[in-house]
């Protein structure tokens, strides 16, 4: 039989169809990888036999001829979406324990597509890093390795960092990410997947924990660009419960992957070549170039000047956003409760003890920067920068239809490193921030491997609520890298 | 803006989350960094910038005002950390 964990989700769904195997026969080599693969520490929690029993009732819909999009597809959830009656973490020790009553709009709508769930997969806490390292369940180690130093652990990236590492290590065919600042898209390079975050407003918000309401966008991760679009196209879609999702058909992203680019106008913008680039990444960002030329588009430089102010504008609106919205986290209603003396005494030691660092940090700048007499001078002017930026690509979008840049500025790095000094580790974010911040949709494909081995990211900005202009151009890049490389073991 | 040990416990006050004294000094210096890297953005010119509080250019939907839920007490209830008949608990406010 064929190994059923290296297929694609469009080959897997043909096959199903075709009757070559049974969803139960798919969700089990899964489970089997999921099992094997466990070291990497990418799943919180496993629900196997839950996904054995949903996998049974999709070989029964296929029977009756009522299979969905993605039936009998297995797929991970990120640990943020909230899932009816199975543990949902955010991985923090605030949350442990805590069994939603409801469904997360986005995890529902894959339900109903067919999708199989077969856990949920860690992150960052609260989506709060860049390297799933300040998870409270432990880091997340990359499935690929450096040829000059192959027992050294790399990080995933992050937040999304157990999602990138189950898709690339083949424990699950897709996974769903979220994406604040960078959150898909970056773990993607660095585990060498394909991973969108859509335009804000594409994906239904309801029933994700909240970091930053105004950038938070959920996303799917996959290994090539047709299965994120057929992904995208079962998460997407209005909905009454979240008032900035927008009512708005959703197109059938598939058929977007024509392979016909010819005329299209590609922005290269000349701010993201800052000096101390790696040589690397510059030049997968000249092949990505060429690449297009050859398929008949045209590259036209553009400037986006705002650029280099994206990460200062986050770094108060994201910890500004996350004050306010983890307030509920009070030891009252849901998760971890430490006794105090006081009402006021067990709400702060219920938030000390259940926070870990990188979170504590971020709540306490964003009190400070919205706090009387700083709000100002902090976080009004940082909302009038994020216009700018905004501005910045509204303009270049008169004139281009796309966006070319390298996702992240290296390849993955190793753990424990740059975890000093938390503005180092947030330069990680420095090529997606500015997107998030126009709230543009952003994709990002492997396109090629490091000298050491690892692979590297590109990434494509669209108009809003364009995405399959950037589903079409990332399909003829995907076809002209041909990233055929896989992490060891699989 | 440099943050001395006693702002950064009032912001934690204001915040809720107990810091202990000899974290203060620590914590005082990795937030002001953070201040000082934010604060680049004084040298941006914003006369006449409006601040922006949405990407998308969208009214606020209404929707009309009725009752779409309700009678689950023992769902709502299901995660508290301490519950007593159909109330979540909390230590007395009222001396």
């Amino acid at each position: 039989m064929t190994n059923l964990t290296n297929l694609t989700m469009a080959e897997a769904r043909d096959k199903l169809a075709k009757g070559e195997f049974t969803a139960v026969e798919l969700t089990a080599a899964h489970i089997k990888a999921v099992e094997a693969k466990r070291g990497l520490n990418a799943f919180i929690t496993e629900t196997p036999d839950l996904a054995l029993a949903e996998a049974k009732e999709s070989d029964l819909r296929r029977q009756a001829g009522k299979a969905g999009s993605m039936d009998g597809l297995p797929i991970g959830i990120k640990d943020l979406f909230c899932t009816k009656g199975v543990q949902t973490t955010a991985a923090s020790h605030i949350l442990e324990g805590f069994k939603p009553q409801y469904e997360s709009t986005v995890s529902g709508k894959l339900k109903s597509a067919g999708a199989i769930s077969l856990g949920k997969l860690n992150l960052d806490e609260f989506a709060m890093g860049s390297s799933n390292q300040t998870s409270y369940f432990g880091a997340v180690e990359n499935p690929w390795k450096k040829k000059s130093d192959p027992k050294a652990k790399l990080v995933p990236g992050g937040s999304s960092g157990g999602s990138a590492a189950a898709v690339a290590a083949r424990m699950v065919m897709a996974a769903t990410g979220t994406d604040t600042g960078g959150s898909i898209r970056q773990p993607a390079a660095f585990c060498g997947i394909t991973g969108i975050k859509p335009t804000y407003g594409r994906c239904s918000r309801w029933g994700v924990v909240a970091f930053a309401s105004s950038l938070d966008q959920a996303g799917p991760m996959a290994r090539t660009v047709r299965d994120c679009a057929i992904m995208l196209g079962s998460m997407a879609g209005f909905d009454p419960k979240d008032s900035t999702s927008v009512d708005m058909a959703v197109p059938d992203f598939e058929k977007s992957l024509t392979g016909d680019i010819r005329g299209l106008k590609v922005g290269i913008p000349k701010e993201y070549r800052p000096d101390g680039l790696s040589d690397e990444v510059a030049k997968v960002w000249d092949r990505g170039i060429e690449w297009l030329k050859a398929a008949g588009a045209t590259p036209v430089e553009i400037s986006l000047p705002h650029t280099k102010y994206a990460l200062a504008t986050y770094y108060i609106i994201a910890p500004a956003e996350c004050s306010s919205n983890l307030a509920r986290y009070d030891g009252l209603r849901f998760g971890l409760r430490v006794p105090g003396k006081t009402l006021d005494d067990m709400y702060r030691k219920t938030r000390a003890e259940g926070f870990g660092a990188e979170v504590r940090r971020r709540i306490l700048i964003g009190t400070y920067v919205l706090s009387a007499g700083y709000y100002d001078a902090y976080y009004a002017k940082a909302q009038k920068v994020r216009r700018l930026i905004a501005e910045d690509f509204r303009k270049a979008f008169e004139s281009v239809d796309v966006i070319l840049t390298p996702t992240a500025p290296s390849a993955a790095f190793g753990q424990g490193e740059g975890t000093d000094d938390p503005v180092t580790m947030w330069l990680n974010d420095v090529f997606t921030i500015p997107t998030s911040m126009a709230g543009l949709p952003g994709l990002s494909l492997p396109a090629g491997l490091s000298s050491d081995g690892l692979p590297l990211g590109l990434q494509l900005i669209g108009r809003p609520f364009d995405e399959e202009t950037v589903f079409k151009v990332a399909g003829v890049m995907e076809a002209a890298a041909d990233f055929t490389a896989k992490p060891e073991g699989v | 803006m440099s943050l001395d040990k006693a702002t950064v416990r009032n912001i934690a006050n204001l915040a809720r989350i107990e810091v202990k004294d000899e974290e203060l000094d620590h914590l005082a210096g990795e937030l002001s960094n953070i201040l000082h890297f934010v604060e680049q953005l004084a040298e941006v010119n914003t006369d006449g910038v409006l601040p922006m509080t949405s990407v998308a250019a969208m009214t606020l939907p209404m929707r009309k005002d009725v009752i779409t839920d309700g009678g689950q007490p023992e769902a709502v209830l299901a995660n508290a950390p301490e519950a007593e008949d159909g109330f979540f608990t909390v230590p007395k406010v009222v001396e």
